[in-house]
């Protein structure tokens, strides 16, 4: 990533409310380079301060310690009317006493832009959302996704460099979010703008982004892109908050890129390996349940034990395995017709990995 | 103020002419709730009309009749009251001319009322805004200091601001120690005396109206409108003051109208001289002996009320009209 390609650098926030013996560090050394139209996320449970992250880029609070950079600029001491960073809130915060097109236009109005190019944008937005046949309603006579979409076309109105989205479809039902995330995918490979996006689902964030920081307890554990994300989760957080895991305690016995890892069971097995990471030690390692397999035999089996339960779950089948070296393995095999399950509880199974789909962790 | 648009009417699908025998039900039932809730409120209503219309008729009577030698009314018809509020007849040779004196009056309450309420506007915008910004805990005793002075008597609160502005006064004896001014500047019985009486005893009636819209205001949607590029003077004049426009015309009107008819502020600060419409009108019932002319001056006053009223709400809602 080069300098020019950085649309928003965040570099050692620090934001502390409060002080002293009350004081809560809701961010806590925060660094990250969001690229220019990039679909960045930030995903988190509540509390993590994705929104306190998202504020101190928008303006409203200024960081304890550390710069924000748009641009190459500093701006953590800009005030909100000064950046060219527009946010939809996550309680959309439109105006009750105007109508659909005059939020859309305040924006702009506020720019001191002329009244033919506010009508004109005003115009455009409108059709960009679907909202054209609305425009003189006020918006307390509108629907909740109605609502959503006039917030998206009033930040999106003065085009900004960098669209903050707080949450925007946590509100809506699961239909209009599907809708609404494909709106948003287009919308933003059409204006060219930086997308910060802040949700707490994994499968929107997973689906919509081009990278995803996983954050908790006001630090971001990873950066990378969903693959990257699922696939190579490099804390036991990551992997546990995004989709479902196995953990296994096992010995690293080289490092690298891709080193070699003896499971529980004594089998040997390739595994990729964080950054950094010195051998030999004893790590914790992530299995996502489909990458693995059931095998009927004990021979060339990674892992072996007694079949506990068969869980349907209509797409995939979930099949709960007590470990003979101790703890307890979930294997999800997809579901296709014609295939009948021949496997009783009780059976005695092997588990087979296939190649990389070890993920060595940090802690 | 948010009247419906006729757009949201027209989602209710118009009646349909044939009406059906179950919508003459629900139209009857309909009917009935409305005689019983008139029927209850019949009482209260009762008290209501003769409380403010008694007093009210006796006035309008009283204005068209002759006054008594010694106060009080004669019972015979007489536009002399009405007449002598517009116009007065010289003592010596009967011309009749404009009542100048009178004007002058009007004129001074209601310019004194306007700005009143314009400095009780300037001065209880931020500090209902101060209150309605601070923690929850703390507004609570920031709205008890304001209701302090209500504790206290009128006329005893009007006395301390005379004595804050008197020639012998703190403010004078405080400017003449010092050396700043030499001889006491008068500041007593003049208009601006009157303006600061008025403007310290109706403020918290500015004030608590104003906090209490304040309060109800989501501010986030002050952050949207920084966010969207307004400065704060514009997100105060886009955002803030629109949405607590109700505080601010109850607060206008809750001034206006006691400052309008204020009796013992003038008397006490304003002297004889600097009289207001309140003054005006007392001194018809007693030293004048004109209670027709008195009881029309009051109907005038009540008329410039409400047209002051009119004019203002229907500028203020224009204004807001205008911009969206
Ligand atoms: N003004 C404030 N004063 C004190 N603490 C605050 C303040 N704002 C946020 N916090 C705390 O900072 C932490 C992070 O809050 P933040 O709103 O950023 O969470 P979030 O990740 O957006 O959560 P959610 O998903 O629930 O919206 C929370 O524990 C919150 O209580
Ligand atoms: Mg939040």
């Amino acid at each position: 990533m080069t300098e020019s390609e950085i649309s928003i650098r965040v570099s050692g926030v620090t934001k502390t409310f409060g002080e002293g013996a009350s004081a809560f560090h809701a961010l806590s050394d925060v660094s990250v380079d969001i690229r220019k139209n990039e679909f960045f996320t930030l995903l988190g449970p509540s509390g993590c301060g994705k929104t306190t992250l998202l504020r101190l880029i928008a303006g409203f609070d200024h960081p304890t310690s550390g710069r924000i950079e748009l641009d190459g600029e500093d701006i953590s001491q800009l005030a909100p009317f000064q950046r060219p960073v527009n946010t939809v809130f996550q309680s959309y915060a439109l105006f009750p006493h105007m109508t659909v097109a005059q939020n859309i236009g305040f924006g702009l109005e506020m720019l001191d832009r002329p009244k033919a190019e506010v009508a004109a944008t005003v115009a455009q937005m409108l059709s960009l959302v679907r909202m054209e046949a609305l425009a003189d309603r006020r918006t307390d006579q509108i629907s909740g996704g109605q609502q959503q979409r006039v917030a998206l076309a009033r930040a999106l109105a003065p085009h900004p460099k960098v669209l903050l989205l707080d949450e925007p479809l946590s509100a809506l039902d699961y239909k209009l979010r599907k809708d609404m995330q494909i709106e948003l995918k287009r919308l933003q490979s059409e204006t060219g703008i930086t997308f910060v996006f802040v949700t707490h689902d994994q499968e929107e964030a997973l689906t919509m982004s081009d990278r995803i920081a996983v954050m908790n307890q006001g630090t971001i554990l990873q950066i990378g892109s969903p693959r990257e994300i699922y696939d190579r989760p490099e804390q036991r957080f990551v992997a546990d908050f995004i989709g479902d895991s196995n953990f296994l305690e096992a010995e690293l016995l080289t490092g690298g890129a891709s080193g070699r890892l003896r499971l529980g069971s004594g089998h040997e097995i390739e595994a990729s390996v964080p950054e950094g990471m010195t051998a030999p030690r004893r790590v914790s390692v992530s299995i996502r349940p489909e990458h693995a397999a059931l095998t009927s035999g004990a021979e060339d089996a990674a892992l072996t034990g007694t079949l506990k339960e068969i869980v349907y779950f209509g797409t995939d089948t979930h099949y709960h395995v007590a470990l003979g070296s101790g703890g307890s393995f979930i294997v999800r095999r997809q579901n296709s017709r014609g295939v009948t399950e021949t496997l009783e509880p009780g059976a005695a199974v092997g588990i087979s990995l296939g190649p990389r789909s070890v993920q060595v962790l940090r802690d | 103020m948010h009247a419906p648009k006729p757009s949201v009417d027209a989602s209710h699908p118009a009646p349909a002419p044939a009406r059906t025998g179950a919508l003459n039900l629900a139209d009857e039932a309909r009917k009935r709730e409305v005689r019983t809730s008139w029927l209850l409120s019949a009482p209260a209503l009762l008290v209501l009309v003769t409380a403010a219309s008694g007093p009210l008729l006796i006035v309008l009577v009283y204005s068209f009749l002759a006054a008594g030698d010694y106060g009080g009314v004669v019972w015979s018809l007489s536009g002399e009251g009405w007449f002598k509020v517009f116009l007065s007849r010289d003592i010596f040779d009967d011309t009749v001319g404009i009542a100048d004196a009178h004007l002058t009056i009007f004129w001074r309450s209601v310019r004194l009322s306007m700005l009143t309420t314009l400095i009780c506007i300037a001065l209880g915008f931020p500090t209902a805004w101060f209150i309605a910004t601070r923690s929850r805990e703390s507004r609570n005793v920031w709205l008890f200091l304001i209701t302090i002075p209500f504790w206290t008597n009128l006329l005893i609160r009007t006395f301390a601001i005379m004595e804050v502005i008197r020639s012998e006064g703190i403010v004078n004896t405080v400017l003449m120690t010092a050396g700043v001014i030499e001889r006491p500047i008068q500041m007593m019985y003049t208009d601006f005396a009157i303006l600061l009486g008025m403007a310290y005893v109706y403020l918290p009636l500015m004030v608590l109206p104003l906090y209490a819209a304040m309060e109800r205001l989501d501010f986030r949607l002050i952050e949207a409108a920084y966010d969207l590029y307004a400065s704060r003077w514009r997100v105060l004049r886009r955002i803030v003051v629109p949405l607590v426009k109700p505080g601010l015309i109850a607060g206008s009107i809750l001034v206006f109208i006691p400052s309008l008819g204020a009796y013992v502020t003038p008397r006490v600060l304003g002297g004889g001289k600097n009289m207001m419409l309140g003054n005006l009108i007392e001194l018809q019932f007693g030293q004048g002996r004109n209670w027709p002319l008195g009881a029309a001056l009051s109907l005038t006053l009540l008329v410039i009320v409400m047209v002051a009223l009119i004019f203002y709400v229907r500028i203020v809602q224009k204004e807001a009209a205008s911009r969206e």
